[in-house]
């Protein structure tokens, strides 16, 4: 594979006020090559694929694009030349069917019934399933996913751009994944792979550009190379690995048993039945594909959903009941995902931040008048004890970056020294470092005898930190399993929504042997 | 080519400086328009912002006015402030400022001729709560059945002033007013007369009124946990959730301050000013104070100079009317266009502006 490259990119750069987002950066495509872009949060590989997209100019620097000259001004112009781009984010429409979503994108749509047959030969020489006559809002965030790919196929793309696909899958909707991209290359498409997951890059990728604060810091070939070299490269040093003693879980603190709830708009996810008890010391990880539940549990442990009074208990006193102030009084302590606007306020101070959920258990308000005093030295020490890297606690929570924003509001969390903590996503979009300060944070809290529950989906962290493990699948949550005796493949099928009918049954046939 | 370039946080200069380049601004558009009517821009921006304070003869009469007209526009865009940096969008205080008066007016009237020292007290108390009450509406609405607050509560002023109109020619007219519609002249009534304090100023109670809420506006915001929650539920719902804070409880309450507030000014006016309930008692503060309110930041200081500076301009409006024969239409125009800009000149509090020349594409 060293003819003339499909795409080659020399010298770009790329300056946003304030920060360059890419400086001098360069490299090459070959035909049919998987080829990662490597590299953190915030290293520049979307500002990079964005310029190959269309979506910004590079300031200075020049593109090639099957030995011509390629400059898009926009992704209309890219996507006719032969690049074609699966965003992170979806853009489809929840009420229209995967044909209609699909035509939306296109300049001059078939009609439906020529687009819908052209639909399913795609899918089924990719190796996709995908029903056209679906409504999209009914689909699994897999399938959206594979709404958006196929809607890249059919322009018959030469480079194909897939920005962390990954994140929303399971391990097995993974393996589809990786079995198109491959058939794919062997076809001759190349595609440009973005990722932090070294191991995905590792088993998919042919070359690997690792970017470290807007600039090539080195490539290599994954294959031949260790996911510990790759992380070395990627984050400037290399990272701890979280650790702490072993845990002896101590009583019963939470309890949830029979827990419903509704959800408050159409397409949220209801709550089935849920039942959980977390031991003091123990972190009890909650795997799951968005969308399956996440929010709508979190809102009823943090007191924003209320339900029937014993439903939930803590320490065998019902509180399914109590807001979520009540339940801070008692020691149940919550982090949200969405950070902006949920955990905190955008255009609030950090010193108004931290009055947000630390008032009941720092005292900051007397007889209803804040003691901003207080208040300050609290968020000071929030953002001295996590390493808080901000000009100050007067600086708007919108100002921070994704990671230090997150150290800020676990650390709120955290510093009040919860009886029970619940987080969501704790380290989404957050750097390496950051996520790895993250985690040592919550083992040692669970190692001085609080519960800590973990909802993520990211299943490395999970099996990096939790105790014990279960997946929640359309609002309702698997039976608990010891992590340290799971395999991927487990795991897989308990996300996948198969699992305790098929535990019985084997329980059933062991117990009769 | 121009464009804008949202600031990491919102900068502090241009917030304070942008409600004085919306006068400038006003200033000048509103010459060009005063220019095109004929008129000499430079004596009509005099007339309307130097003369009612300083003009040798007229000032006398014009500057307790200042007073008189800033205080039902400080009173009620203080309550309507809390409101909107809540979310709540209360567009109805001109409803609730009539129906205080009348609540007002009427518990007064309704003890006549007693000389009682108690009533004056008993017909604050009266238009509180009749203003209170009449925003109840709207806010019990959108708490229950989820309607639009701004929809109920704007058409709720059109009922309040055929309410007003029957009241005048209804129950509350003067029976020795030989038959003319409006009811007793409050103002002649010592046992509910809202006086002039100090004597050429043209401060009354309803003006000290409008200073204290100022004062509590501000310390509710800047100290109290509940002006905390007021901001956070308006800035970021979800989070306001979070913390604990009932949505609902948040709407009733601020609704219900600021519809007293608005009902209190109305009882001011009435039992002062005004004097007396006329089928056309009300002149537009309610609507006036919502200008008032952004032009004012929602800051409760903001919002006392904004109250004074638009009283300035309706004294001084009227001074342009009666001097250069300046149609009221271009007056209200005039008014309008300080809103207009103090909107247009926002974003830059928010957004940087950059010149950049485009690339060779």
């Amino acid at each position: 594979m060293t003819g003339e490259p499909l795409l080659s990119i020399d010298n770009i750069t790329k300056a946003y006020p304030g920060v360059v987002a890419n400086s001098d950066v360069s490299f090459q495509i070959q035909p049919g090559e998987v080829h990662a872009l490597l590299g953190e949060n915030g290293a520049g590989k979307s500002t990079l694929v964005k310029m190959i997209y269309g979506l910004v100019r590079p300031d200075s620097g020049s593109m090639t694009f099957r030995g011509a000259a390629y400059a898009p001004p926009e992704p209309r112009i890219a996507r006719s030349t032969g690049v074609a781009m699966v965003f992170q984010h979806f853009s489809l429409f929840e009420a229209l069917n995967v044909a209609e979503n699909i035509a939306l994108g296109m300049e001059n749509p078939p009609p439906q019934r020529d687009l819908a047959k052209r639909i399913r030969e795609v899918s089924e020489a990719y190796g996709l399933p995908l029903d056209p006559d679906r409504l999209v809002g009914d689909l699994s965030a897999g399938e959206r996913q594979r709404v958006e790919i196929i809607r890249c196929l059919l322009q018959d793309p030469k480079l194909l751009i897939m920005d962390e696909p990954t994140s929303v899958l399971t391990p097995q909707e993974v393996e589809i994944l990786f079995h198109t991209l491959r058939k794919l290359a062997a076809e001759g498409t190349s595609i440009l792979y973005i990722s932090h997951k070294l191991e995905e890059i590792r088993a998919l990728c042919d070359e690997a550009t690792i970017l470290r604060l807007g600039k090539v810091v080195g490539k290599c070939t994954p294959r031949d190379t260790s996911a510990a070299e790759m992380a070395e490269l990627m984050v400037g040093k290399s990272l701890a690995t979280p650790a702490r003693d072993n845990a002896d879980l101590g009583e019963v603190i939470l309890k949830v048993s029979g827990l419903s709830v509704e959800p408050s708009n159409p397409f949220g996810t209801p709550l089935r039945h849920i039942g959980i008890e977390l031991h003091a010391g123990e972190v009890l990880g909650i795997g799951g594909v968005a969308g399956n539940g996440q929010d709508e549990l979190l809102a009823a442990l943090s007191g924003e959903v209320t339900t029937a009074p014993g439903t939930v208990t803590l320490h065998k006193n019902p509180i399914g009941d109590k807001g979520p102030n009540e339940r801070r009084e008692l020691g149940i302590l919550c982090g949200p995902e969405e950070r902006l606007g949920h955990a905190a306020a955008p255009d609030m101070s950090l010193v108004e931040n931290a009055l947000l959920t630390a008032r009941q258990r720092k005292n900051l308000a007397d007889s209803g008048f804040v003691n901003w005093g207080a208040t300050r030295a609290y968020a000071e020490k929030v953002i001295a004890d996590f390493d808080v890297r901000t000009p100050g606690p007067d600086n708007v929570a919108r100002s921070l970056s994704g990671g230090n924003l997150q150290k800020f509001v676990i650390g709120r969390e955290i510093l009040q020294d919860p009886t029970v903590l619940v987080v969501n996503q704790p380290t989404w979009g957050v750097d390496a470092s950051a996520a790895a300060d993250i985690r040592q944070a919550i083992l040692d809290l669970a190692q001085k005898g609080a519960g800590v529950i973990v909802i993520s989906q990211d299943l490395d962290e999970l099996l990096e930190v939790s105790d014990n493990f279960a997946a929640l699948n359309e609002g309702r949550l698997s039976n608990v399993r010891t992590t340290r005796d799971l395999t991927m493949e487990t795991i897989g099928l308990m996300l996948g929504g198969a699992h305790d009918m098929h535990d019985l049954d084997e329980e059933a046939i062991h117990a009769e042997a | 080519m121009l464009r804008l370039e949202k600031r990491p946080a919102p900068s502090r200069a241009w917030t304070a400086a942008t409600p004085v380049l919306a006068v400038v601004l006003t200033m000048i558009a509103g010459g060009i328009m005063f220019a095109l009517l004929g008129k000499n821009p430079f004596e009509a921006i005099r007339i309307i912002f130097w003369d009612p304070l300083f003009h040798e003869s007229f000032a006398a009469y014009s500057r307790p006015q200042l007073l008189v007209k800033a205080g039902p526009l400080i009173l009620i865009a203080i309550g309507l402030a809390l409101g909107f940096r809540a979310g709540v969008w209360n567009i109805g205080a001109e409803g609730q400022y009539i129906m205080g008066a009348i609540a007002g007016a009427s518990f007064g009237l309704a003890f006549y001729p007693s000389e009682s020292p108690l009533i004056f007290p008993g017909m604050i108390i009266a238009g509180a709560l009749g203003g209170w009450a009449w925003s109840m509406i709207p806010a019990i609405l959108k708490t229950r059945f989820r309607t639009n607050e701004i929809l109920v509560s704007l058409l709720l002023v059109y009922v309040a002033e055929k309410f007003l109109a029957s009241a005048a020619v209804g129950f509350l007219r003067n029976p020795e007013g030989s038959g003319f519609p409006g009811s007793r002249n409050l103002s002649r009534i010592d046992s509910m007369n809202n006086p002039e304090l100090i004597s050429g100023t043209g401060m009354h109670w309803g003006v000290v009124m409008a200073f204290i809420a100022v004062i509590a506006a501000y310390v509710l915001l800047n100290k109290h946990l509940l002006g905390y929650q007021i901001k956070l539920a308006g800035q970021a719902p979800r989070a306001a959730r979070f913390a604990g804070v009932n949505p609902n409880r948040l709407i009733v309450l601020c609704m219900g301050v600021s519809g007293a507030l608005a009902g209190l000014a109305g009882l001011f006016e009435v039992s002062g000013p005004a004097g007396q309930i006329s089928i056309d008692f009300n002149v537009g503060y309610g609507f006036t104070a919502i200008i008032v309110a952004f032009l004012g930041r929602l800051h409760p200081i903001g919002i006392l100079l904004a109250g004074l500076l638009m009283a300035l301009t309706y004294i001084g409006g009227e001074l342009a009317q009666l001097m250069l024969q300046i149609p009221a239409p271009a007056i209200q125009a005039f008014q309008g266009m300080l809103l207009f800009f103090l909107l247009a000149v926002d974003v830059l509090s928010t957004y940087r502006i950059r010149f950049k020349k485009e690339g060779v594409a």
